[in-house]
């Protein structure tokens, strides 16, 4: 049985996560979470002693390939941003304080 | 007949043999788009005007000579996390509502190379995370079969439009069973490929190690030519797989003789519809008479896969959606609180509830102090499933299991309740978690007259067998129809 969710684990979850949920929300996930945990702990009964975990299910690793350099017009790729200004994507400032 | 209701394979032959062309063919699905579209909604985006200039200009490679292949000029849906040039590529979410790729999937390069026309862009569960197509910001798609039930998930938008003859063939992608179950919702044939058969390379990732791409169409040569086109060996995904053959038509006849079928004895207990289980030991029977030799057996772990499925791909989920932050692409939140506000913001805006219920599950089994416990747990436990398959796969062919528990749920009915939704997973995910090539197609339609779909699995880049057996069904019986 999972450990109970504590407001201070589900702080550090949005945290990590990225996300301010409301205290709605939050609660809610809170529920889901504890319920989805319960669940996924039947996985601990199961014997996993000198079991390799499986990342992929083929053996591929470290896939190489020429780092090739291209020229494309940039104008495309800022057509996608948020906000653009002469050729740059505008972003919050992120050194100091904002004014 | 009326030309959206012949398979892609037919409609392809007409047009090679000059008895329609293709703006005619692409004008003709437009038509029942327009009848249908308000009732069903199985897509996102929808551009006439674009697509008629592509098949005019496909019909002009045909006249030359270019474009020969039997799919040259037939009409596809592509589902909308595969990315495209021409359409934005949403996810079914608000966080890409108006991005538009710079590239191009691989599979559509391969798709565009043989005369294809892009139809339009299909729904889908926001970032292909649910079984429903009900989270997807642009509405829900409806059962073409009956509009009160849901189509299935994620990729329901690409079902429903080749159930609904909105287009003659489509991609979708398949994660945990979202080709396969809204395939036997909407009683179309759906495959799933062995994982690295098809390139991921521009397939918006939910879970990179379970994702693969696959074709769904309205029969198992259609879904055989499909595949034959989009897979291929592509260095721009380091999963993919140089694989010997690549000819899945070839498979294409009828001979099950001496083929050994096993139905895992857990797969047909507790849980299971009584009218699918009648009809997967129906299929089990036409192939016994047609002389395969058909079994129950034991297949181990049958009850960790869903608990392994949910970590692994949550995980996933949770590190592949870090990169939408509203910096580059995608939408970015109007309220002004610094860098790390406007991450959050945008991110908690952007997002549906399902996306963001996966991405803290995913959070936190990553976090440290649960890591051990319960990602490393599931990865564990991952390899443990694929040897249980592993031996299975010593003994048989091929693997007798339902696509999902029941026929195609009412609308609202799944999110009510997520962890039950999940469940209706069981008989699909094993394969993503293995890595194993799975099948879907319909049986026959239970009382209610909803399509109840059964599904083949076979062991790693066996496609062919399954594309033989699932075609021998097919002619024997038509093929649920």
């Amino acid at each position: 049985m999972t450990e109970k969710i504590t407001d201070e684990t589900m702080d550090y979850v949005s945290i990590l996560a990225k996300l301010s949920l409301s205290e709605e929300e939050r609660e809610e996930a809170k529920k889901d979470m504890e319920k989805m945990l319960n669940y996924i702990d039947v996985l601990q009964e199961l014997d996993t002693e000198g079991i390799e975990p499986s990342a992929h299910v083929f053996p591929i690793y470290n896939v190489m390939r020429e780092d090739e350099s291209f020229e494309k017009d940039t104008s495309e790729l800022l057509k996608n941003a948020p906000k653009e200004k002469d050729g740059c994507i505008v972003v919050p400032k992120t050194i100091g304080t904002e004014a | 007949m009326e030309i959206i209701k012949l398979s892609a394979l037919e409609i392809g032959e007409k047009i090679q043999k000059r008895e329609v062309s293709v703006p005619e063919v692409v004008k003709a699905f437009y038509h029942q788009i327009e009848q249908k579209e308000k009732d069903i909604n199985a897509f996102i985006t929808l551009d006439e005007e674009q697509a008629m200039k592509r098949a005019a200009q496909v019909q002009e490679g045909i006249e030359k000579g270019i474009y020969t292949h039997p799919l040259a000029g037939v009409p596809a849906g592509i589902k909308d996390n595969i990315c495209t040039k021409e359409f934005k590529t949403t996810c079914g979410s608000k966080m890409l509502e108006n991005f538009t790729p710079f590239y191009e999937a691989n599979v559509i390069e391969s798709l565009k190379s043989i005369g294809a026309v892009l139809i339009g862009k299909t729904n889908m569960d926001e970032f292909a995370m649910g079984s429903t197509t009900e989270t997807s910001y642009f509405g829900v798609t409806k059962n073409p079969h009956n509009t009160d039930h849901v189509p299935g998930g994620s990729s329901g938008g690409s079902c429903a439009a080749v159930a609904a003859k909105e287009c003659a063939y489509s991609l979708g992608s398949d994660t945990g069973g979202s080709i396969r179950q809204p395939s036997s919702f909407c009683g179309v044939v759906g495959m799933k490929p062995t994982y690295g058969t098809v390139s991921r390379y521009g397939l918006v990732a939910y879970g990179s190690s379970l994702d693969q791409i696959g074709p769904i169409g309205t029969n198992v040569s259609d879904v055989a030519a499909i595949l034959e086109v989009i897979a291929s060996y592509d260095k721009k995904d380091s999963t993919s797989i140089q694989r010997k053959d690549y000819q899945f038509m070839k498979a294409l006849h009828e001979d099950v003789k001496g083929m050994r079928i096993g139905i895992p004895k857990g797969y047909v207990g507790d849980g299971l519809d009584d009218e699918v289980k009648e009809a997967l030991y129906n299929m089990a029977k036409t192939y016994e008479k047609a002389g395969a030799k058909v079994e129950e057996f034991d297949l181990d772990l049958v009850k960790y896969a869903i608990p392994t499925y949910y970590t692994v791909a949550s995980a996933e989920a949770s590190s592949n959606l870090a990169r939408f932050d509203g910096v580059k692409y995608g939408y970015r939140t109007e309220k002004s609180s610094g860098l790390e506000g406007m991450y959050n913001h945008t991110r908690t805006e952007g997002f549906g509830q399902e996306v963001k219920r996966r991405i803290m599950l995913g959070s936190y089994v990553l976090s440290s102090g649960y890591y051990e416990a319960y990602y490393l747990k599931a990865l564990k436990a991952k390899a443990l499933i694929k040897k249980s398959f592993d031996e299975a796969f010593s003994t048989y062919d091929i693997i007798l299991a339902p696509a999902a528990p029941t026929t195609a749920p009412a609308i609202g009915e799944s999110l009510k309740d997520p962890l039950k939704m999940y469940l209706g997973d069981i008989y699909t995910i094993s394969a993503n978690l293995a890595g194993l090539p799975g099948i879907s197609m319909p049986v026959g339609r239970d009382t209610k007259g909803l399509p109840i779909g059964i599904q083949l699995i076979g062991n790693c880049f066996e496609e062919s067998k399954l594309i033989q057996a699932a075609y021998t069904y097919e002619s024997l019986t038509g093929g649920g129809k």
